[in-house]
């Protein structure tokens, strides 16, 4: 024991705690996290943004499109997880969330692992998304919803067109590639005041 | 036959469906991490329903949250309440919405217009 902590990296907590302090306060950050993802997390973040929002006095309409878009944003990742990996539906699902705000709405913005099909899916369905007008997002939805086939755990492809027309706003995202499999995927949604 | 009554969850709505007492409500907000689960026993409570309905069913929706996975569930059950109605009994839905939940308003027009089932509309404070 005493060998593995003389050998561990020494961590510099005060800096860390007075940095994290520094990089919230200066990029207007409400609620950062980092790790599991799982109903528990969700139920958990989506009540304390809604409770930041409210004590801020903010329009209950702008917290209830906040609140939406996190649910989704966090479902979809742990749901879209397991269903894709139907060899190990026990595997965990990690990411990262931030919600953050400037004078005009607020930014809610996910990072999560995935592998190149999920990746290939999910820019064929961004695109599309980002193509249509509120219009036609409404008629997608509804098709989806009368057509679609809802996967294992009940993910059925609604959230990223509903996020988008609930919005009003298109799409941002990112893949960061990690190695020959894996890509970092980072949404970003953006929810006017 | 037997009623289906379930206590809201923080992400489960309160269900009553009592045919005897011709009570048909949802109240609250739905967003399971398993939406199947949760609404695979209502439907089956509206199928076995569907054999002997009672003559005007009036099924009320409160909710004040779904997420999308439960939009499609929620579908579901309205496209079963069509069916009622397509064999010739009277059928209405009742949404109830908060004054200022455009979202959840526009969520009741949307359904009115997928399905063939009277829509009435009632804000609440």
């Amino acid at each position: 024991m005493i060998a593995k902590a003389n050998t561990a990296k020494k961590i510099d907590y005060v800096g860390l705690i007075l940095s994290c302090h520094d990089v919230m306060r200066s990029n207007n950050l409400n609620l950062v996290y980092e790790g599991e993802i799982n109903q528990n997390i969700t139920k958990a973040f989506t009540a304390l943004a809604e409770q930041n929002l409210n004590e801020d006095k903010e329009e209950k309409s702008v917290v209830r499109k906040v609140y939406h878009v996190l649910v989704e944003c966090l479902q979809n990742i742990y749901k879209h997880t397991d269903s894709q990996n139907p060899d190990s539906p026990g595997k965990r699902s990690n990411g990262v969330l931030l919600l953050g705000h400037d004078d005009n709405g607020y930014i809610v913005s996910t990072g999560n692992m995935v592998d190149l099909k999920q990746k290939e899916i999910l820019i064929d369905l961004l695109d599309n998304i980002n193509s249509l007008d509120g219009e036609e997002l409404n008629m997608l939805y509804k098709k989806k919803m009368r057509d679609g086939m809802l996967s294992e755990k009940g993910g059925a492809g609604l959230g990223f067109i509903d996020i988008s027309r609930k919005t009003n706003s298109k799409l941002e995202y990112h893949f960061e590639t990690i190695d020959e499999n894996k890509s970092f995927f980072i949404l970003k949604t953006y929810i006017a005041k | 036959m037997k009623p289906l009554y379930l206590d809201a969850t923080d992400e489960t709505p309160e269900v009553k469906l009592d045919k005897d007492k011709n009570i048909f409500e949802f109240n609250g907000k739905s967003l399971p991490e398993d939406v199947v689960t949760f609404y695979n026993p209502i439907m089956d409570w509206l199928d076995e329903y569907s054999a002997n309905l009672n003559d005007a069913t009036e099924v009320k929706f409160r909710l004040d949250y779904f997420n999308t996975a439960s939009s499609k569930m929620i579908l579901d059950i309205l496209l079963k309440l069509e069916e009622f109605k397509d064999s010739g009994k009277v059928v209405k839905v009742k949404w109830y919405y908060a004054e200022d939940d455009e979202d959840m308003e526009e969520a009741g027009a949307e359904y009115a217009e997928i399905v063939n089932v009277p829509f009435e509309y009632e804000s609440y404070s």
